[in-house]
């Protein structure tokens, strides 16, 4: 699935986005330690987490999109950093359970 | 003598911005190395653990890599406060970390875990109050040496 697809489905505010992206798969969590061990490669992050660790755990370990739910605002050095490192993030109003089901259902 | 690329960096204690700036850098030049891309993230995700447990535990480091043919070792040595029970650290879960680094998304106890499990070669040692030296190998699977 294409990231911009992933954006419409979860009506998201694009911090920054490269539409043709290809999302196959997906993984939720706050922990990061947890999501460098677990979230697949290229996956969709779901996370409330929103501080600028964020772009440097998702950039090391090759995650295809972060979503940032329930409203959270991305803070504006990890905004910096997404576009500096062109990391794909949109922020979504969905809480992480809604918003995987709105895309994975 | 085995020739190889030698990179050395300063992690700064207490700064979460610049921490990952290393394995950044490390993840740059084994991409240009060619090097297949699971590796790469093998050794970058073990790296920034490493980073990060020097800029929480121990106010920084160092952080040394040798990149040779068929793999990378990275040393991590710290002047830190050292760790009082090794076999209690790496156990998954277990952290001492401060509630407001758990609130930043670190402190899951999960670091040295992952530092192992991504790595092909781990060696910990520690002296408290002296400080922590990790020793970090990947060996790249394609151009692994046979026998």
């Amino acid at each position: 699935m294409k990231a911009q697809k992933i954006a419409e489905l979860l009506n998201a505010r694009i911090v920054n986005l490269n539409a043709q992206s290809e999302i196959t798969t997906g993984y939720c969590g706050d922990f990061l330690s947890f999501v460098m061990g677990r979230a697949p490669s290229g996956c969709c992050w779901f996370t409330v987490m929103n501080n600028i660790n964020v772009a440097g755990v998702a950039a090391l370990a090759d995650i295809g999109l972060v979503v940032l739910c329930e409203g959270t605002k991305c803070d504006e050095a990890l905004r910096a950093k997404s576009l500096l490192t062109g990391i794909n993030i949109i922020e979504t109003d969905y809480d992480i359970f809604s918003a995987v089901l709105k895309v994975f259902k | 003598m085995e020739k190889g690329i030698h990179l050395e960096f300063e992690v700064s204690g207490g700064n979460f911005a610049s921490a990952g700036t290393a394995s950044d850098e490390i993840k740059k030049h084994l991409k240009q190395l060619g090097i297949r891309s699971e590796d790469v993230r093998r050794v970058a995700i073990s790296m920034y653990e490493g980073e990060i447990n020097m800029v929480i535990h121990a106010g920084g480091g160092r952080a040394l890599a040798d990149i040779y043919l068929d793999r990378i070792v990275i040393e991590l040595i710290d002047t830190g406060k050292g760790i009082e029970d090794i076999e209690l650290a790496m156990q998954p879960g277990y952290s001492t970390a401060p509630e407001d680094i758990r609130a930043l998304g670190f402190g899951a106890g999960m670091g040295l875990p992952n530092m192992k499990k991504y790595t092909d070669e781990f060696h910990i040692e520690s002296e408290v109050g002296k400080g922590t030296k990790v020793v970090l190998t990947v060996y790249f699977a394609e151009n692994k040496k046979s026998g």
